[in-house]
């Protein structure tokens, strides 16, 4: 294990972590704060004020080149031509048979486009892109050394940021680069992860420490990983690994809005197929009635798994996504999950499955 | 949360669980240590009265908000009383380790055992 951990990678602010008392873990092949003063208690402060996590394990891709858009419009499943200039948009990348290969955020930005990666993806999405970029006149380049990333969430996050920025913060799903806390041309996204408001910041790694200590100083809440993955499962947002994952497509996860056929992507003529014919299983959030919290890997009754499950900080229940057969998908059917040996009740639900407005 | 602490009367197993031995009966539960490494619990599965648990070999699921641990038995016999109120209130197993959050009382099969389990000094020291 020690062995090990020496390889593990650092963000630039490790040193901060440790200072306000993080458990920090393996994640990904980075050593990562799961959680600080505790899940439950980081979960309702991005709920209720502002929190804010490191994410500078995630990767970035810079597209650039005369076929950028034609490029990412061949391996990106939404319609890349529809991101505005600063405008920010969610697609999977597919391979040719339509397996997910990973969901991601691209931001158009003057010359190019960078895509953020899921961390443990980003080698294998650099190596895929590249090969495919063959005949097209693009760069693509490997950014992740050239950013530190936070997620500030909330519903005070942005009046929290607004404070510390020398012009406006960018509308949802639009960016804009801003003087932050002093540091200059940090780009600010309009996304998240967490179901609230708030924004996602792209930092040079030297700056982090700068722009952290100014978020904290102004009342930002650190969070870990840990509230980050409860926070994301309560509004049913796909995580790669669990529901998303290279042997199922985006229709059966539920990602049909993001794919759109006629632009020919890689794995388009699979997922048209798909759409038309309907998925063998589809992924569903779903609520435990009685006892017990499902989690990863465990079966449900009369086929299908459960590929992500928490206790709901929220809600204060058992919750989850699975993928079921279809006559099993619709909101309100009981399902029956084998919890390691135990038969638990279940009840499929409606997205997401908190919202502020129940 | 309760600061960390390793009460004296209390036999320690290396798989951070502890015993209270009263006579021919033990009331079994976790350290201090077993909690802080779970973080908030929030659902334990009991096991039922009258059912036996074998001395290193688990006996009860706890669950934090990331993930399930097994609970081994730092002695074996058999289960004579269950904290049910754990099923309301499972964070009793944070805030009160050695106190509220106790997990099963198990009347012994084989006295002989608690000569391996350790004392507090020998299990603190395992810690560090």
């Amino acid at each position: 294990m020690a062995a090990g951990a020496e390889t593990l990678k650092r963000t630039p602010l490790y040193d901060r972590h440790v200072a306000a008392g993080a458990r920090l873990v393996p994640f990904a092949g980075w050593e990562m704060p799961v959680q600080y003063a505790g899940i439950r208690e980081e979960h309702i402060a991005v709920r209720r004020g502002v929190g804010m996590f490191d994410v500078s394990h995630m990767g970035e891709v810079e597209t650039t080149g005369r076929d950028a858009e034609a490029f990412l419009q061949r391996v990106l499943s939404n319609d890349v031509s529809k991101i505005a200039e600063d405008g920010a948009q969610y697609s999977v990348l597919c391979r040719e048979n339509g397996g997910v290969l990973d969901d991601l955020f691209t931001y158009r930005h003057g010359a190019g486009f960078l895509t953020v990666t899921n961390a443990s993806n980003h080698e294998r999405d650099l190596a895929w892109m590249r090969r495919q970029a063959r005949g097209y006149d693009v760069k693509v380049h490997d950014r992740l050394d050239d950013f530190a990333m936070l997620a500030v969430q909330g519903p005070q996050a942005r009046e929290l940021v607004a404070r510390l920025a020398d012009s406006e913060l960018p509308k949802r799903f639009r960016t804009a680069r801003l003087q932050l806390a002093g540091v200059p041309g940090v780009l600010v996204c309009g996304t998240g992860y967490t179901g609230e408001d708030g924004v996602e910041l792209l930092i040079a790694p030297d700056y982090a420490i700068t722009v952290w200590d100014a978020l904290l100083e102004a009342g930002a809440t650190p969070a870990g990983l840990g509230a980050r993955d409860t926070l994301r499962l309560e509004v049913c947002f796909h995580l790669y690994g669990n529901d998303l994952m290279e042997e199922r497509g985006p229709i059966e996860a539920g990602l049909g809005w993001c794919c759109k056929e006629d632009t020919g992507f890689i794995g388009s003529e699979t997922v048209r197929s798909v759409r038309e014919a309907g998925p063998r299983e589809t992924l569903v959030p779903f609520a435990m009635t009685g006892p017990g919290i499902a989690r990863q890997g465990n079966p449900v009754a009369g086929g299908g798994e459960v590929t992500s499950g928490t206790m709901s900080p929220c809600l204060g229940i058992g919750i989850g996504m699975a993928y079921v057969p279809p006559e099993k998908a619709e909101p309100g059917t009981r399902i029956e999950i084998d919890v390691r040996g135990k038969p638990r009740q279940a009840e499929v639900r409606e997205k997401p499955l908190y919202s502020k407005e129940r | 949360v309760a600061d960390a602490s390793y009460p004296d009367d209390l036999k320690y197993h290396p798989e951070h669980d502890w015993a209270r031995i009263d006579g021919d009966v033990a009331t079994f539960g976790i350290t201090w240590y077993a909690q802080d490494q779970l973080g908030e619990v929030v659902f334990v599965d009991p096991p039922e009265v009258g059912k036996t648990v074998a001395k290193d070999e688990p006996y009860a699921e706890i669950e934090s908000v990331k993930a399930v641990s097994d609970v081994v038995a730092p002695l074996s016999g058999e289960i004579v009383e269950v904290n049910d109120a754990l099923g309301d209130a499972p964070e009793q197993i944070n805030e009160d380790p050695y106190g509220e959050g106790w997990l099963v009382k198990v009347r012994l099969g084989d006295a002989s055992e608690v000569e391996e389990l350790l004392d507090r000094q020998a299990y603190e020291d395992s810690l560090t």
